[in-house]
């Protein structure tokens, strides 16, 4: 194993790993930090979503060693209380039933109104596609996003 | 038709009262039986004793309660509902209530289960008369302070008041009312009181789930824990002959590499319920310090195995199925009249076969377990559907005293009938007796659909016959994988409103792993039953609702306990859909297909709207009307709802799990495909108010929405959808949007 140092929610934590660790498991096993979900590891169900430097990653394909000087930010560290516009969107809109996929919907969310602050319905659905719920909550995810867009516009 | 009437409880040995040494009361209840005799209350939380009660409620000496909520969440919002029929029987404010996952070491457990949308309808009475009772001590504690009678005595929100306007808190006679008898004969409030039921209450978990705090079974950790990725038989068929570690214990970290299983194979063979990953073959454990580890050092195992026994193929079931459903050799489960002698009389007849593969449920959480065998006790923790169930299929598959299993359940990343087998907790207890460690076993996704528990293949034959007009005949027959419909399904409509009537099954056996899926057997037959009415309909040249309202009118006044289903209450629902889908006012592009369905003591009538964009049929929107009884939380029914129409038809346009030699094609979501945001329709949830007792809704929002959609896509391009997924069929990618 190797020794990695990386930022992660604005600290930085060194951790010894293989350099081929999905950053998913570093952020799980190493740090503790187990909202960001394992749902199939091939980068296709959105549940392990983080932020690099801002940017939505899939951090189950992610190996730690190419981390490297970015900022991940995961949803423990998407706000300090628990209260950016998405988290309050998902508690008004009542979003979750089983509740696992809801970090990575959110980080997805939180990533794509950085960008567009204002978008159509039609931009959400595009922008949230990528992320399964087997819960189907799909309806409540896209107005909760539309909620918190009109919030933080 | 059981109703909501307020009763008088007579029971009081349901539930026992403690004072709690830290101040405050404790009362233990258990939702169906009595509690023993020797059942004794704890005085403090640490030691809140699951084998002589369900669950706990406790009252602080602040007035603010804590409900330690009996039920399994798997998603389905039991967490929230139940806790709130006994909050406001209590008659406290909501906001001064917490829940928690009631543990579970029990040996006489009633229903602690999770599964065919049970919760609620069951725990209906306990959970009222438990609040009502607890609320009546208080009232009688607060009364003997005063020197006054009870009855002169009101409660508002955790405040009680008498005559002259005095008033004292909950918590200010807790220590009082736990010393008092339990009262008989408490009052239950009239719906039209109540202040919670009804009221819209937002999941009891959403801000540890919005801020990514440890809920569920893989988020679990304990100090010394071990991580374990198994190895299991490349197919279904296939057995461990020998493997070579060398290289997996090469990887860092990997502490134990051990081939087990026997243990569950015995176990297998002695409580097939249990069936799951276990028992075809022994397997192989890599065991590290992390999760990644344990998975790289299991991928570095070569493991020789050998032909056990078939490898089955869809091709080879289909046939296999078709030829049940051909031959003579099934089981009548209901028959009335002579369906024979009507088709031979019949002025036409309709025959349909309709089809459906197989399906794995996918759960967003991959199944894991954490377990710690030690000489002491057998400590269990992770994501169960059946907790009671699978703590006694480890004390037996262990030789241990039930009483040395400790089950601790998390919150679900999911259930849809998967987590109702204990094969991974299992497996996982197996394996720490094995090593003498604590050990969690985590499945990768394609260990959870590539060797697990399937909803299995099914295909129904319908055939009907019509004379002078009226529908006179009707023999649906079923083949299925392993196992066949049970229960009441026999008997749900159209039972009792067509003369001659019959209902045969019969099986096919396979070494393939099958199970309940969310709402067994229904989830297929409805579409096969609703698609085939609609047919049926356009064959008589007759309107397709006013089909079902007839036939509806012959089931009146039956005497035939086994037929559950309410024509008044199906009416109610079907009148409602139309109305409010606006059935009867097409509008100019729009399609509909209308569908009507009883199942899990649920009425249900959804119109699905079918536009063509593009060429291709996209379903726009689902309309709903539902019978659950009383609603407790809207919020949360409705979520079930929303989730169960998109999740059936997801299930229907895409699901495919067909099997290669024994090895499901499809192993992971890459070519598993799941229903996403852009092809989920909109959907709108009605319901008919009454004041009955509440039913569950986990399950049945999603059998009709299959059918609604079939007959609304034929409407608008004119296919008959008979073989799911229907995606394939329309021979399109994007058909849903």
């Amino acid at each position: 194993m190797e020794s990695f140092t990386i930022k992660v929610n604005g600290e930085t934590k060194t951790v010894q790993a293989d350099a081929d660790t999905p950053l998913l498991w570093v952020l799980r096993d190493h740090l503790d930090l187990v909202g960001t979900k394992f749902g199939c590891g091939i980068a296709q169900c959105g549940a392990c979503t983080v932020h690099i430097d801002g940017e939505a990653a899939r951090s189950c394909l992610l190996p730690i060693s190419s981390v490297g000087e970015g900022a991940v930010t995961t949803i423990e560290g998407l706000s300090e209380k628990g209260d950016h516009a998405l988290q309050e969107a998902w508690k008004e809109v009542d979003v979750p039933q089983c509740g696992y996929c809801q970090a990575g919907q959110i980080m997805t969310a939180a990533a794509f109104l950085e960008k567009n602050p204002s978008p159509s319905t039609d931009e959400i659905k595009d922008a949230m596609h990528g992320n399964i719920c087997r819960c189907a909550s799909y309806q409540r995810i896209h107005k909760a996003v539309k909620i918190a867009s009109e919030k933080l516009s | 038709m059981s109703t909501n009437i307020p009763n008088t409880f007579s029971r009081r040995d349901f539930l026992r009262t403690s004072a709690l040494a830290g101040g405050g009361m404790l009362i233990g209840f258990n939702l169906i039986t009595a509690c023993k005799e020797k059942a004794e209350m704890p005085v403090d939380i640490a030691s809140l004793n699951f084998n002589d009660f369900n669950a706990f409620i406790k009252i602080a000496d602040n007035g603010y309660v804590t409900i330690y909520s009996p039920n399994p969440e798997i998603g389905q919002g039991v967490k929230t509902s139940m806790p709130m029929i006994i909050a406001e029987e209590l008659d406290v404010p909501w906001d001064h209530v917490n829940v928690e996952q009631g543990k579970l070491d029990t040996e006489n457990f009633q229903r602690q289960v999770a599964g065919g949308s049970q919760s609620i309808r069951f725990g209906w009475d306990a959970l009222r008369q438990t609040g009502a009772t607890t609320r009546q001590m208080l009232v009688n504690a607060a009364a003997a302070r005063w020197g006054v009678e009870a009855s002169t005595c009101s409660t508002k929100q955790g405040v009680i008041t008498n005559a002259k306007g005095e008033t004292l808190g909950y918590g200010d006679v807790v220590k009082e009312a736990a010393a008092l008898e339990v009262p008989e004969g408490v009052t239950l409030k009239e719906p039209k009181d109540y202040t919670i039921i009804g009221h819209d209450a937002v999941n009891v978990d959403i801000e540890k789930i919005v801020t990514g705090k440890p809920l569920f079974g893989l988020d679990y950790k304990k100090e010394g824990m071990l991580y374990a990725a198994i190895l299991r038989p490349p197919s279904f068929g296939k057995k461990l002959v020998s493997f070579d570690d060398t290289e997996a214990k090469k990887v860092d970290g990997v502490t134990d590499v051990v081939r087990f299983g026997e243990k569950a194979i015995a176990l297998r063979s002695a409580n097939a319920w249990v069936a799951g990953m276990l028992g075809q073959s022994d397997k192989i454990a890599v065991v590290a310090t992390s999760t990644w580890q344990a998975m790289k050092g299991r991928d570095a195992l070569k493991a020789v195995w050998e032909d056990g026994s078939p490898m089955e193929s869809t091709e080879g079931h289909d046939d296999e199925l078709i030829k049940i459903l051909d031959g003579s050799n099934l089981n009548t489960l209901r028959k009335d009249g002579d369906v024979k002698k009507a088709f031979a009389k019949a002025d036409a007849t309709l025959e349909r076969t309709y089809e459906s593969p197989f399906l794995p449920h996918a759960c967003m959480e991959p199944m894991n377990f954490f377990a710690d065998v030690t000489a002491d006790k057998v400590h269990l923790v992770g994501p169960i559907q059946t907790p009671a169930g699978t703590a006694q299929s480890v004390a037996g598959m262990l030789g241990r005293d039930p009483k040395d299993i400790h089950l601790e359940m998390t919150r679900m990343g999911g259930g849809f009938g998967r987590r109702l087998y204990g094969d991974f907790a299992i497996e996982a207890a197996e394996l720490s007796a094995k090593i003498n460690k604590p050990v969690k076993m985590v499945c990768t996704r394609e260990d959870d659909i590539g060797i697990g528990v399937y909803r299995p293949g099914i295909k129904y034959r319908i055939k009907a016959g019509v004379k002078d007009g009226k529908v006179t005949s009707y023999h649906l027959k079923e083949a299925c994988i392993n196992s066949n419909m049970y229960g009441l399904i026999p008997h749900f409509f159209p039972a009792g409103a067509i003369e001659n009537y019959q209902v045969d099954a019969g099986n096919y056996k396979s070494n393939i792993t099958t199970g309940a899926w969310r709402a067994p057997y229904t989830h297929f037959l409805a579409f096969a039953e609703q698609a085939f009415f609609d047919e049926l309909a356009e064959m008589m040249e007759i309107d397709p609702v006013q089909l079902r309202l007839d036939l509806l009118q012959n089931v009146k006044g039956h005497k035939d306990e086994n037929i559950q289903y309410e024509p008044k209450r199906m009416e109610d629902v079907i009148n409602l859909a139309v109305e409010k889908s606006g059935y009867r006012n097409k509008k100019d592009g729009v399609f509909q297909g209308f569908c009507a369905y009883y199942c899990h003591n649920t009425h249900v009538a959804e119109v699905a709207d079918v536009v063509i964009e593009n060429d291709k049929p996209v379903v726009k929107k689902v309309t709903v009307a539902v019978d659950c009884g009383i609603v407790v939380n809207p919020t949360g029914a409705k979520n079930q709802i929303e989730g169960g129409v998109i999740d059936g038809i997801g299930h229907a346009m895409y699901g495919d799990l067909s099997f290669s030699n024994g090895t499901p094609n499809a192993q992971n979501y890459d070519k598993y495909r799941l229903i996403r945001m852009k092809e989920a329709p909109e959907v709108e949830t009605h319901f008919v108010e009454n004041e009955l007792s509440p039913t569950g809704l986990g399950e049945p929002a999603l059998p009709p929405a299959v059918a609604a959609i079939a007959i609304a896509i034929n409407q608008a391009t004119g296919k008959r959808l008979y073989k799911q997924p229907f995606a394939n069929k329309l021979e399109v990618k994007e058909l849903i949007g």
